[in-house]
Formats: structure tokens, sequence, C-alpha cells
């Protein structure tokens, strides 16, 4: 039990979590009326995204400025699943084609296209919902890190493939609903995902998804593997002359953000009811990173609330400014980046280490950010050896 | 010979855009031997080092360790192979305790999987212990590595490798910036190390080097010049007159 407790990060972690889980599922659900619970439970599947981010950028210490890819690719797959449900014969008997979505009908297509008949299927497309985004961050991923891209450059490219996917999936409207996405969802295997009571078990769902992955971002960085990313991010030959195959390890943390991302993206489809390239571009996937950096980068519960919040914000704000939604976020970014570099939760840390003293020697040097350690050395004596 | 040997290049080469970092260079280490290789700057020692642990790929030429190709195998290939490589500059993990900095440098625990769910077994925590002595760091293991002393970080890269057990070790100025008394102890700690494993050692400290040094070689403008005892290379005119002279 000790042994386990200690795995997914102590009890400090799992005390986090457990708060985390009170405020979703008790607090919040007791407190707000169905139609704002829906929007934080669409808060919430950005959280997925940001605890991804947290492993792969802030502790692997690869930045990808594509998350928005996977979240997509997961909310697509779900959404294809939807909108079949949705377009039964007698539901579109109006189309020169019945029994095919709207879109194709609008854009002369007679048949189901080959790659949509799989998610007639509901076990498929749950599998797809995972698989899909993973394949594709393995083949991202194997492609860039066997060849030693790294750093800006593959943040540069991961940006580009966002912005490529947006502009296919637009440009094939025919095949993928264009610009407007997928849309008018109706029932998940026959029951209706748009009565209060369906939002009320998938937001209940969603919390559960999201606390799953909290755990199992805990169990990653607790590991040998976690520790092992830090090192890679710090020393990139050192792990390699040390016998470890660096780009198997990167390729390993990008896929695994890139289910988290895709996990939500499903959750997202489910509960907004539609899916779209807005949520895959550039600006989208930037945000993404942004969530992530405001709640704190090496914190896995921080980054969560991170994305929970700043969505919060963006809401609000956007609905009485929207012209200046876009500033805020650029400055938000750029002052956690130069201010508050561990974001939230280095905050709420150093806050309640202040107010503890105690607490502070059992904090984690890994959770330090690099220059701590070159300011408290002068503290520290150097050890003369005799 | 081959059994004698562990580590034999054979007509090796490398160029960058046309410069010859070493040209056509034999060079054989014996087992359990420790061979210091000296040379003027740019001779290309540490582009040997680069070279046998793969971070350079030759030109020509062959490495064989144990009569295995070690040209034909990627980094981690041939770190499991048995050759461990220490850099010039201190590479540990500054942001992870001293003891993490060990464990993650033993063997096991390797691949993705094994590493996530790797389990600290007492002959492991044993061993660590065992490292950290020999290495003087046994006070600072659960310190962070930021912490120590440019010495310290030395010895404690030193350790990863030695955790590694590996049976050619190779260190690239590991004494650069010491003080006396620590290079006085890296002495020791290396005559007690070299048990049981071959080890090359690049030095330019030439103290260092005759506390050390059974056999040298010396390298200028990536090819061996002279090899043999200190005293012999020493008193070596070409050697004096592109090295030691100044």
């Amino acid at each position: 039990m000790q042994r386990l407790i200690k795995a997914f990060g102590g009890t400090s972690a799992l005390i986090q979590i457990a708060v985390i889980a009170a405020i979703l599922m008790v607090l919040l659900p007791a407190t707000t009326e169905i139609f704002r619970l829906n929007l934080f439970g669409k808060y919430l599947t950005y959280a997925f995204v940001a605890v991804g981010l947290v492993l792969c950028w802030g502790y692997g210490g690869i930045l990808s400025l594509g998350q928005g890819v996977f979240f997509g690719l997961g909310g697509y797959c779900m959404a294809m699943f939807l909108k079949l449900e949705a377009s039964t014969p007698e539901a579109t008997k109006i189309q020169t084609t019945p029994g095919i979505p709207d879109f194709m009908d609008w854009n002369q297509l007679t048949e189901l296209p080959w790659f949509w008949e799989p998610f007639h299927s509901f076990t498929f497309t749950v599998f797809a919902v995972i698989a899909v985004p993973a394949f594709f961050a393995w083949l991202i991923g194997y492609a860039m890190f066997k060849r030693r891209v790294g750093g800006v450059y593959f943040a540069i490219i991961t940006q580009a493939i966002a912005v490529i996917l947006t502009i296919l999936i637009v440009g094939q409207q025919g095949y993928t609903g264009g610009i407007n996405g997928i849309t008018d969802l109706r029932t998940l295997l026959g029951w209706d995902i748009r009565t209060d009571g369906a939002k009320y078990i998938l937001y209940y769902a969603c919390c559960i998804a999201l606390l799953l992955c909290l755990l199992v971002g805990n169990f990653i960085i607790n590991s040998r593997f976690g520790r092992l990313l830090i090192a890679m991010r710090d020393q990139e030959d050192r792990v390699r002359f040390s016998g470890y195959d660096v780009a198997n390890m990167k390729v390993f943390v990008f896929v695994m953000a890139s289910v988290f991302a895709a996990i939500g993206g499903a959750f997202f489809t489910l509960q907004v009811g539609f899916m779209s390239p807005t949520f895959i571009g550039a600006v989208a996937s930037i945000e993404m990173v942004v969530f992530c950096a405001v709640g704190g980068r090496l914190s896995i519960v921080g980054a969560a609330c991170g994305a929970f919040i700043v969505s919060w914000a963006k809401t609000s704000l956007s609905d009485s400014f929207p012209q200046i939604w876009p500033v805020v976020m650029g400055a938000l970014f750029i002052g956690v980046v130069m201010f508050f570099p561990r974001g939230l939760a280095g905050l709420v840390s150093d806050y309640g280490s202040k107010l503890m003293p105690g607490r502070r020697s059992q904090s984690k040097p890994s959770t330090d950010k690099p220059d701590t350690a070159s300011r408290t050395s002068s503290n520290a004596t150097p050890q003369e050896q005799a | 010979m081959s059994n004698a040997m562990i580590l034999e290049v054979e007509d090796l080469g490398v160029s960058f855009d046309g410069f010859k970092a070493i040209d056509a260079l034999n060079f054989y280490v014996e087992r359990n031997e420790l061979r210091v290789v000296i040379g003027p700057n740019g001779a290309g020692k540490t582009t040997l080092l680069d070279l046998i642990c793969g971070k350079t790929r030759a030109t020509t030429g062959k490495i064989k360790f144990k009569n295995k190709d070690l040209t034909k195998l990627s980094e981690h290939q041939i770190v499991h192979a048995g050759v461990g490589r220490k850099f010039q500059t201190p590479s540990i993990y500054e942001n992870l305790t001293v003891r993490q900095n060990l464990e993650l440098s033993s063997p096991g625990g390797r691949t993705v999987l094994s590493s996530l769910f790797f389990r600290r077994t007492p002959k492991l925590v044993a061993r660590i212990q065992e490292i950290a002595e020999t290495i003087y760091l046994v006070d600072e293991l659960d310190m962070s590595a930021g912490l120590l002393s440019h010495g310290q970080k030395q010895w404690l890269e030193i350790g990863m490798l030695l955790i590694q057990d590996p049976e050619l070790l190779m260190l690239d100025e590991p004494v650069a910036g010491m003080s006396v008394p620590e290079r006085e102890a890296t002495a020791a700690l290396l005559n007690r190390i070299k048990e049981n494993r071959a080890v090359i050692v690049i030095e330019h400290d030439m103290d260092f080097v005759k506390d050390i040094g059974r056999k040298v070689t010396v390298l200028h403008q990536g090819k061996i010049l002279a090899e043999g005892p200190m005293e012999k290379v020493q008193s070596d005119e070409r050697v004096i007159e592109v090295y030691l002279g100044h």
C-alpha cells in the first residue's frame, strides 16, 4: 500500500487530486446550474491537454505547439460516430442520398467515404479515439526524434502540422464538414446527449477520466521514466551515453501527451455537441500551451487548474470584450514566462512554504526550476575533500 | 593479439569539411590497461573519444571493441557493449539528487516500459552506497547535484559511469578545474577504479599524468606522434617540440 501511494506521488499529491475530485464532483455540481456545469465540463477537456503538456513539455522539454491536432483527431473520431448515428435514412430522407451525413449530401457525395465506414461501430470509435492520434503522434515523433530534431524546430513543425490539418479539413468539405465542422450531433448509442440528465452524466464521466489521467500522469513523473525525462531535458547527451535510446523515450512521452489530448477532444465533442477545425489550428494549439504555462508546467494538478481557470476567464472576457482576449492571452503568456516560470502552482507552493517553513525541505529538487539551484548554491558550503 | 587487446582502432579517419581531425590512426588498448592520451589543442584527442563512443561517425577505418565493430552500433548499443564515456565539462543532471543521478545511470530500466515499472532493489541501493563511497560523495547522496562543487560534479559523473561497470572507461580531462587536493583525490580514485577494466584518460596536466600514467600516447594533427612509457615519451624530441616544450 505504502509503495502504491509512493508510486503515485506520495500522500500530498494524492490529497491534491482528492481535493480536485471533491471540487469537481461535489462542490461545482451542487452550486451551479447545468448550463454552467456543461461549460465547466468543456473547460475540463482542455485540462487533459494541459496534463499531457506537463509530461511532454514541463518534464521532457519537448514543446509541442500542435496539441490541437490530437485534441481534434480525438474529437473528430467521436464526432464521426455520433454524426453517423444522427444520419439515419429516416432522419435524412429529404436528402438526395438519404443515410449519409447532411454535409456530404450538400457536397454532392452519393455514398459514404470508406474511412467513415468503421465509425458505425462504437467499439471501433473508442479504439480510434486513442489509436488514431497515438499513431499520428508516433509517426511525427519517430520521424523527428530519430533524426534528433528538437527544441524550436520541433515546436515550429508541430505548429505547421496543426495549420496543415486545419487547411485539409476545411478544404475537404465533403469528407469532413469543412469549416463548420461536424455539427448537429444527437445521440450516443440511442441515448440523447442533449438532455440535462445526459449532460450531468457526461460531466461526471469527463471528471472521472480526468482524475484517472491525473493519476497516470503522477505515476509517470514519479517513476524512473519521469526522472529520465528531467535528465533528458537537462543533459540529453549524458542520457544517451548512459545507454538509453533517447528517441524512444521522447516518442513515448509525446504519444502519451497526444493520447491525453485526444481523450479530452472526445469528451469535448460529447459535451459541446460538435467538433470543428477551430479547435485544431494554430491559435487553439498555442492556447493549450498557455493553459499549461499559466497553471504551472511542472505541476500536473496545477496545469489542469490552469486550463480550467484560463478557459473560464476566456469565456467571461470574450463575452464582454471579444477583441481584447488575444491580447490578454499574449500578455498572460509573456508575464508567466518572465515572472512566474512555474505558473500558478509555483506561486502556490512558494506561498505555502512561507506559511509552513518546514514544508520546504520536503519538496523535491526536480520541481525546482534550474536557477533555484544556482541561487541556493551560494548558501551551501563547498565541501573540501582531503 | 586480439585476446590481449580490448580495443583495436585501425586505419581510423574522420574529416570535417575536408579537415582531417583523425587521420589513418592505429591505436590499441589492452585489457586492464590505463592509457593516457596527451597532445596539443586540436590534436584530435576528444574526437578520438567521440569516434569510439559513437558521438561522431568515422569516415574510414574500424573500431573493434572485444571483436565487435563499434562503428556500426548506435550510441546506446555501444554503452550496452561496455564502453563508458565522461565528457569534458561535467554532464550531470543538476535538477536531480546525487542518488537519483547514480540510479538513472545504473543498467536495468533502460527501455520505456522497464523504466516506468522500475523498482529499486536492495542490491542497487547497496551498489549506489558503494559507488558513493568510491567517489567521496556519501554525505551528498540526497543533495541536489546542482549544488555540488565543480570537482564533486566531475566525481559524480565518474560514479555514474562506474555504476554501469564498463569494461572500457574513457575520461576526458577529469581533473580540469580541480584544486590540488581534489586532483590528488582523483588520482587515487583512478588508481582504484582501473582494476578490472581498461581506462583511457585525456589529460593536459602533466603532474597528474605522472601520478597515474604508465603508457602514454601523444596525438598530433590526428596522428600518433609517440607512444610508450611516460619517461620515454617525455624525452622524445618531436614531442618536446610540438607539445611539452611550451
